[in-house]
């Protein structure tokens, strides 16, 4: 023992060995200085000529401006559409539309080195989640969706499939192009056209998408993509011809969108906030449940509306789990987004980060133990240490309430039965894991906890296959797999 | 030293040891290979690397003059490269140790040999015990013994835990490399399991592989293999070496297995007192990228001696 | 001497029971002939609180229940529905149908339950499914009830709108809180006593009568109901509860269809009530052509 704390003391003089930055190039990236609206096949200038700088959140400089939509532009992009509409892309046949996805879907992956370095460049998050998980993910769901444009009678057996019209989509700046083709793709798939607007943070990779449909030769008006703030979005969903609203962001918007429409024929899928319940038992695969609670949580900064943001750790383990989350957290690196080894990159925005700064604060002064990753941080750009914050009450903010951010809740339980009434408790409903070894249990979680995606054993997986979308206040309708085809179709 | 404390340790019903979940390691391991390892970073983790590597000669043929070979190439990396460090140790049987270690002489690379009727261990106690003891007695500084994957298999958890337990007691000073042979446990649950037998029984270091069975020294196994120890040393603050062997040939490899200790049991593990790879043709593919780091060309191995 | 008849008492139906409304108000519809109906319960705010506390305490178990059991016990409401038929035949002509159209309704009502009785134990194999992931993992979609279901009937169509609407969602191991028909509520009450003596647990289905402007804004704003089903006629309360169901996002399904008519009848009505589950679990592959173990 002796000779072995000896050793110990001598192995912990020696220095560290540390990675050199691995910054990825963007050499290779083709941005302009100034991006106008797509409307109708053509970039047009703004009505109002009125421009916003996209900032790089990672050393806050501006990459480039994008117009800002006003009523008139949105007009003038639901009137392409319904053009396209009436004139082409509801007369094309299911196997034609679904050409030109599997088309995009084949020059994104061409193209997927320049959107994931943009992607990271606009929005904060590392290249390595850009590159591995959004890019690849975006072009498989316009691969998945390309499919099913002929096959639609497949889908909802003993029913005819007709086309919704002209959708309105507006999207979350957590997953910009991502959320784009969740959206884009199963409407061109079921013969709709859309007016979609990105979030204001993060409109380039939207644009760039813009770029690759109208090379890709895709009529023009089948989509248009306009930019803005929330008043674009608002004329969007309050245009009378608009037959569809889909929406992914929060939940008080998600609500301000539902009225709006209420007394219109508007069809509406809403998805929005979660605050998911992360379930490890004693027998669970403790070191890949720590991975999970990692993944759940710190997975692009904890922007992530299905993020495990509340942890829930049986009090025989609890102690061993935390101590090894708090290891894994000083082994996160944090920092330049486009840095190949960084695993947590930059707050979306500063308004985003000045939010969670907030609810840490709230923390501390209710007296929870807060415990911060002993990470370096980078002097410019916005970023936050990712932040566990233990002993914390169900009762408490933090828990009740959706944050946003790397910041994790952790509570201990003793019983299955008081677990799922804890997880349970909250108006949201998108996701939950549960960790355990033994099957039986595992069922009767996922059978009692509501929300719409369980991952059992692992946690924050996507797949176009894979519907996703949540229960209660966390919103309604299915994105992905055969059910996302619904939210854009009407069955006769 | 140890088993004295391994005697006041309690020890753990290796029947219900940590379950894995072998996706989820798969992952993980995904997750470190994605790992960029540049520029300086490079160089210096090759340097640290080919300080680990126990030089390997375990043949059938092996004779005095090949093991004298080596015992210089492990001396002489490279000599045109200026400063390198030499290899941590020469790996052989029993039988070439007294050559190994008078060809050694003070150069400070340990002899290690492999023991207990390597590599299938299928011999009685009291054979493994004398493998053992004369492998010291030529001067072995450090014993490589396999344990029993039969009785492991066959569920006999207490005899691989006596018989590790009775061979450290037999290396006297020697450090104790325990190989449990992954790729015949099968399973990564398996391998958490021996691994935590081996440690509770006294072992120095624990090893994935003999080399003679593949698979080996999958980043799986290893990793697995770092969370064992991790958690041993969480609860006794014994630390206890990882040895991945067989299988590990490149030097890109070899980075994110190190990258793969320094995200698991730590910095303090990045030395070669508590990590080693097993190899023989490691170290000229680690040469091979030094000296391309130095001079910008890519290298042929026709200007790198095999041994 | 004529023998004297005994009139009826038209309660309200909560959590298997059937209390008078706590209001004490009551009010007498009248046919098409201007006669007086009977005396009928004027359901409060307060009734539909109750309702509700009955159909969320009687969700978790109904929901649980084995699909093959709700099938059984739907099945059993038409056997007890064709066993009643003399009455539901008396009021439905006392409401105004003819004789022939109040058989053909009883007829079509009792079909229609057995209808989805055969569904119970089928539409989840309809709309499940199994989704062949690219990542080592196992991944389904299977159905689950929404929860507590809101339901405003028909204004026509005294039986066979109940039980268009209601059966299909409690088929979907929903739970129900229904106000029926304001003008045509006797078979509501009728039909409640059907459900009470078949097996169907109370709380399940519960049914109040009463003025539906007076009841929308609860229905439409209580937190603990989760999706409403508008059978009633007026686009405005559609539009007000659609507005009112934003505060906790409430699932709105506008029922349109013609309950006399085939069409009213699909599986899709018990999906209208179901939430998409999807589960993810890893799939280990020893030996498997991607494995690197």
């Amino acid at each position: 023992m002796a000779k072995n704390k000896q050793q110990k003391a001598k192995a912990s003089k020696k220095k560290t060995w540390d990675l050199s930055p691995a910054p990825e190039s963007t050499s290779h990236v083709q941005l302009k200085k100034k991006y106008e609206l797509y409307i109708d096949g053509k970039w047009v200038k703004p009505t109002s000529g009125k421009y916003f700088p996209s900032i790089n959140p990672g050393n806050e400089e501006k990459i480039a401006d994008v117009a800002h939509a006003d009523a008139k532009d949105v007009d003038k992009a639901v009137k392409a559409a319904r053009k396209a509409y009436d004139n082409v892309w509801s007369k094309m046949s299911g196997k034609e539309r679904g050409k030109y996805l599997f088309r995009i879907a084949r020059m994104i992956q061409e193209r997927a080195r320049e959107f994931a370095v943009i992607e990271s460049m606009d929005g904060g998050k590392p290249i390595r989640e850009s590159r591995d998980v959004d890019v690849p993910l975006a072009a498989n769901h316009f691969f998945y969706y390309a499919g099913w444009a002929d096959k639609l009678e497949f889908a909802f057996p003993n029913r005819k499939v007709e086309a919704l019209g002209v959708a309105g989509q507006i999207i979350p700046w957590n997953f910009p192009l991502l959320m784009a083709a969740w959206k884009i793709a199963p409407a061109l798939a079921t013969g709709n056209t859309i007016v979609i607007k990105p979030a204001e943070t993060t409109s380039l990779t939207a644009l760039k998408l813009a770029e690759l449909i109208h090379e890709a030769g895709v009529p023009p008006g089948v989509v248009n993509v306009v930019t803005g703030f929330g008043d674009t979005g608002a004329e969007i969903v309050n245009h009378p011809d608009v037959n569809k609203v889909a929406f992914t962001g929060s939940t008080n918007v998600g609500k301000l969108i539902q009225n709006a429409i209420a007394g219109t024929k508007k069809k509406s899928t809403l998805e929005l906030g979660g605050k998911s319940a992360n379930i490890i038992f004693e027998d669970a695969p403790i070191d890949q449940a720590v991975e999970g609670i990692v993944n759940g949580i710190f997975f692009n900064q904890g922007h992530v509306c299905c993020a495990g943001s509340r942890l829930f750790v049986q009090e025989g383990v609890a102690d061993q789990v935390i101590k090894k989350l708090k290891n894994r957290l000083d082994h996160l690196y944090i920092g330049d987004p486009l840095d190949k080894n960084t695993d947590v990159g930059a707050i979306n925005s500063k308004e985003q980060l000045d939010t969670i700064r907030k609810y840490i604060e709230i923390g501390k002064n209710e007296g929870n133990d807060i415990y911060e990753s002993s990470c370096n941080m980078p002097s410019k750009g916005y970023f936050c240490k990712p932040t566990l914050v233990l002993n914390v009450a169900q009762s408490s903010k933090l828990v009740q309430e959706e944050i946003f951010g790397p910041v994790l809740t952790v509570q201990t339980f003793r019983t299955v039965d008081e677990v799922i009434q804890k997880a349970n408790n909250t108006p949201y409903g998108l996701a939950a894991g549960v960790w355990t070894d033994k099957g039986s249990k595992i069922f009767n979680l996922t059978g009692k906890l509501r929300a719409g995606v369980i991952w059992a054993n692992t946690y924050n997986r996507f797949d176009p296959v894979s519907p996703f979308g949540g229960y209660k206040e966390s919103g309604f309708g299915r994105e992905g797999g055969l059910h996302g085809l619904e939210a854009y179709v009407k069955l006769a | 030293m140890k088993s004295s404390a391994s005697k006041k340790l309690n020890i753990p019903d290796f029947r219900f040891t940590p379950t894995i979940d072998k996706v989820g390691v798969e992952e993980r391991v995904a997750r470190i290979q994605s790992r960029s390892i540049k520029k300086e970073s490079k160089v210096e983790g090759m340097k640290m690397a080919l300080n680990m590597i126990d030089l390997t000669t375990l043949e059938g043929k092996d004779t005095p003059g090949k093991v004298k070979q080596l015992c210089y190439k492990a001396q002489h990396l490279h000599d045109h490269y200026p400063d390198l460090p030499t290899v941590a140790a020469v790996c052989v049987y029993p039988s070439m140790v007294k050559t190994a270690k008078k060809a050694l002489g003070n150069s400070g690379i340990k002899v290690a040999s492999v023991s207990t009727a390597f590599p299938s261990g299928q011999a009685p106690r009291n054979i493994k015990l004398d493998d053992t003891k004369f492998a010291v007695d030529q001067g072995a500084d450090e014993i490589d013994m396999v344990i029993s994957r039969g009785e492991f298999l066959a569920g006999n958890y207490d005899f691989v835990f006596d018989e590790i337990a009775a061979i450290k007691e037999a290396c006297g000073q020697a450090r104790l490399k325990v190989i449990l042979e992954t790729g015949e446990l099968v399973t990564l649950d398996n391998v958490r399991r021996a691994s935590e037998i081996a440690m509770y029984a006294g072992a120095d270091f624990i090893k994935t592989s003999t080399g003679k069975i593949q698979p080996a020294a999958t980043m799986q196994v290893t990793y697995t293999m770092l969370m064992a120890i991790k958690d041993y040393y969480d609860k006794t603050g014994i630390m206890v070496g990882m040895k991945p062997a067989g299988g590990i040939s490149k030097s890109k490899l070899a980075l994110h297995n190190l990258i793969m200790v320094k995200e698991t049991v730590g910095d303090d593990w990045l030395d070669n007192e508590w990590f080693r790879f097993g190899a023989s043709s490691l170290a000229n593919d680690i040469l091979m990228q030094l000296v391309k780091q130095q001079t910008g060309a890519y290298q042929s191995g026709d200007y790198f001696s095999i041994d | 001497m004529e023998r004297l008849g005994i009139l009826k008492t038209y309660k309200i139906y909560i959590g298997g029971k059937f209390p008078r409304t706590e209001s004490g108000r009551y009010y007498s519809p009248k046919n098409a002939s201007g006669e007086a109906l009977a005396n009928i319960c004027l359901s409060s705010r307060k009734d539909l609180r109750n309702a509700v506390v009955a159909a969320r305490s009687a969700f978790g178990g109904w929901a649980e229940r084995a699909a093959f059991n709700r099938s059984q016990i739907v099945y059993r409401i038409a056997e007890m529905l064709e066993g009643r038929r003399a009455q539901f035949l008396e009021e439905l002509m006392k409401q105004g149908s003819t004789k022939q159209q109040a058989e053909k309704e009883i007829n079509l009502s009792i079909d229609r339950i057995v209808y989805y009785a055969g569904w119970c134990d089928k539409y989840q194999q309809i709309f499940s499914t199994v989704n062949p992931v690219s990542s080592s993992h196992f991944n389904f979609s299977a159905m689950e009830p929404t929860g507590v279901v809101g339901v405003i009937a028909p204004e026509e169509g005294s039986l066979i709108g109940l039980v268009s609407t209601i059966i299909p969602i409690i088929a979907g191991g929903n739970t129900v809180v229904c106000l029926a028909s304001e003008k045509l509520p006797l078979c509501a009450i009728t039909f409640a006593e059907v459900l009470q003596t078949s097996d169907v647990p109370g709380g399940v289905v519960n049914i109040l009568t009463g003025n539906e402007k007076e009841l929308l804004e609860h229905f439409g704003s209580h937190m603990d109901i989760n999706a409403l089903c508008y059978a009633g006629a007026s686009e405005d309360h559609l539009t007000q509860l659609n507005k009112l169901s934003t505060g906790n996002l409430k699932r709105i399904r506008n029922f349109e269809a013609n309950c006399m008519d085939e069409s009213s009848q699909s599986p899709y009505f018990i999906q209208d009530y179901q939430e998409v589950k999807t589960t993810w679990h890893p799939i280990e592959n020893i030996g498997g052509s991607t494995s690197t173990y």
